[in-house]
């Protein structure tokens, strides 16, 4: 056997090996994702755990059938849905533009720095109710508070961001004479792209948070109220049905972000 | 009067803890067209001086006069090209060569054309639309040149452009910049730690002490060496001699430093 048909052949062998890798992760990845359900189902059925509390899978799925099929589900769905989205997107924006600002002026980022730390510090959950009282209880206050819970944190990750552009990068363009807003135009904005886009990913997650909160706080209307209802009339299989449509929903968002990052990152 | 007017200047760094003086006494002036090399140990303030020049920051003492006006502030006469491309890497080539067009909003057909001229005399071809990424490090570098070169400065800055090539890449670069700068009738300060360099490209020499950096020393280089392309020029008989000079004066300047 030649050297070149040796290493051919280990090539081919190494290829397999990194698919049977994937495979048995697959494997397992479903496999615990079974076990997950039917141990769920057996232990309501059996009473190892309390159904009325715990449910059962079988017992989520009739009702999300059921939901599905009179349409009852999806003003819930598309409420919530679209909360979040305008929550994380009001976030990262009012965060980004706060964060220019900062980097506008150095003199008022130091003076405002204190009150970030403590902002940040802050759960903002804590101000749900003052938000409420003072908004009506509307959908603005629950936007509001999907906003808000995010705001502080992108302020400060994306004026980090802003603050590291390699100083090169304005001296090249100092030297064309140019102003600080074309300064910003040209290299803070493109080069803190990457930055911006992955807070938005944690913004996701936060903004759920703040929606879901909100929404036990005050509405008509969502899968936050669902699951604060179903909590009041002990009716947990609508909570953990509305439970399982936050998680489809949020992982999709999320992947949705993540393919977003890909796009602009590999641009950049 | 001379092209260029450095008049006195000492500039220094203050911070909380400390102040430090970059630069002292620094008085030099240059011609039209002439190619002039800072030498001297890395810290003596040759940036400060460069970024003086250019209007970038401010002399702490003295001033510098180009074409007898004060400089206050960077200037369309004044082009500046750092030790790395520092192309940005989300715009396009032809992007990143038009930006100082764009910036100074002289940017129309006509200059865009020229400038588009000037990266294919460069030998970049086809690479208009590529993005820096996709180009070699002496390739970004000549990019680099053509965006300094795009606002038709009257005086370059080079600040070690090819300190970060490889030394195949450096010496055709040199070369390259040479003629470039000589064809457009450039005047031109290399800043540069290279001895070698400094005498292959370079007119006059002024060899920088070290900190508080300032003026040790002038070596004019003799014709023979400047008529020279600089890739002949370092093998020019004439080569060695003024090394050996330099390179005895950078050895005591050191040890007098150390003592």
């Amino acid at each position: 056997m030649s050297k070149q048909t040796m290493i051919e052949q280990l090539h081919r062998d190494y290829k397999r090996s990194l698919t049977r890798n994937k495979r048995w992760v697959h494997f397992f990845q479903i496999i615990i994702f079974l076990t997950f359900f039917v141990l769920w189902e057996i232990a309501s059925r059996f009473h190892w755990i309390d159904p009325l509390i715990f449910s059962s899978p079988s017992k989520v799925w009739e009702l999300l059938k059921e939901n599905i099929l009179d349409g009852s589900i999806f003003p819930h769905i598309w409420t919530t849905v679209f909360e979040t989205i305008l929550g994380f997107i009001i976030g990262t924006v009012a965060g980004t533009i706060l964060a220019a600002i900062l980097w506008w002026s150095p003199f008022l980022s130091k003076i405002l720095d204190p009150y970030l730390v403590v902002l940040n510090a802050m759960p903002k959950v804590a101000i749900g109710p003052i938000l409420i009282v003072a908004l009506g209880p509307t959908m603005t206050s629950i936007v509001v508070m999907g906003a808000i819970i995010s705001v502080i944190i992108t302020t400060i990750v994306v004026y980090t961001s802003f603050r590291d552009v390699d100083q090169n990068y304005l001296k090249v363009l100092q030297t064309f004479g140019a102003t600080r807003w074309q300064c910003f135009k040209e290299a803070i904005l493109p080069s803190s792209f990457p930055t911006i886009v992955s807070t938005l990913k944690v913004n996701v997650g936060l903004s759920w948070v703040g929606v879901v909160v909100g929404e036990f706080l005050v509405s008509k209307q969502g899968l936050g109220y669902l699951i604060i209802y179903g909590f009041q009339v002990f009716n947990f299989t609508l909570v953990m049905q509305s439970l399982f449509i936050i998680v489809i929903f949020a992982t999709i968002m999320y992947k949705l972000v993540e393919y977003i990052e890909k796009k602009i990152v590999k641009n950049g | 009067m001379s092209f260029l007017e450095i008049q006195d200047v000492t500039h220094s760094y203050f911070s909380k803890q400390s102040k430090t003086t970059a630069l002292i006494d620094v008085s030099l002036s240059i011609q039209e067209g002439e190619f002039i090399s800072f030498l001297g140990p890395s810290g003596c303030g040759k940036t400060t001086l460069l970024s003086i020049i250019s209007g970038l920051i401010e002399p702490t003492i003295g001033h510098v006069l180009l074409e007898n006006e004060k400089v206050t502030g960077t200037n369309k006469k004044t082009g500046y090209m750092l030790q790395q491309d520092y192309l940005f890497p989300w715009k396009t080539i032809e992007e990143n060569i038009f930006i100082g067009l764009k910036l100074t909003k002289q940017l129309n057909e006509k200059t865009k054309q020229n400038t588009i001229t000037l990266l294919e005399k460069m030998g970049l071809k086809n690479v208009s639309k590529q993005f820096p990424s996709q180009l070699s490090g002496g390739m970004r570098q000549r990019v680099a040149l053509v965006r300094t070169l795009a606002t038709n400065p009257k005086l370059l800055l080079l600040d070690e452009p090819f300190s970060a090539l490889d030394f195949q890449t450096k010496l055709k670069l040199e070369d390259l910049v040479f003629s470039t700068l000589k064809q457009f009738q450039k005047t031109a300060i290399l800043v540069t730690h290279d001895i070698g360099e400094a005498i292959a490209m370079s007119d006059r020499i002024y060899l920088f002490t070290n900190r508080p950096g300032t003026v040790h020393r002038v070596f004019h280089v003799p014709d023979e060496l400047r008529r020279e392309i600089p890739f002949h020029a370092r093998s020019h008989e004439q080569y060695s001699d003024i090394f050996q000079e330099i390179w005895k004066e950078l050895e005591e300047l050191e040890q007098t430093n150390d003592d």
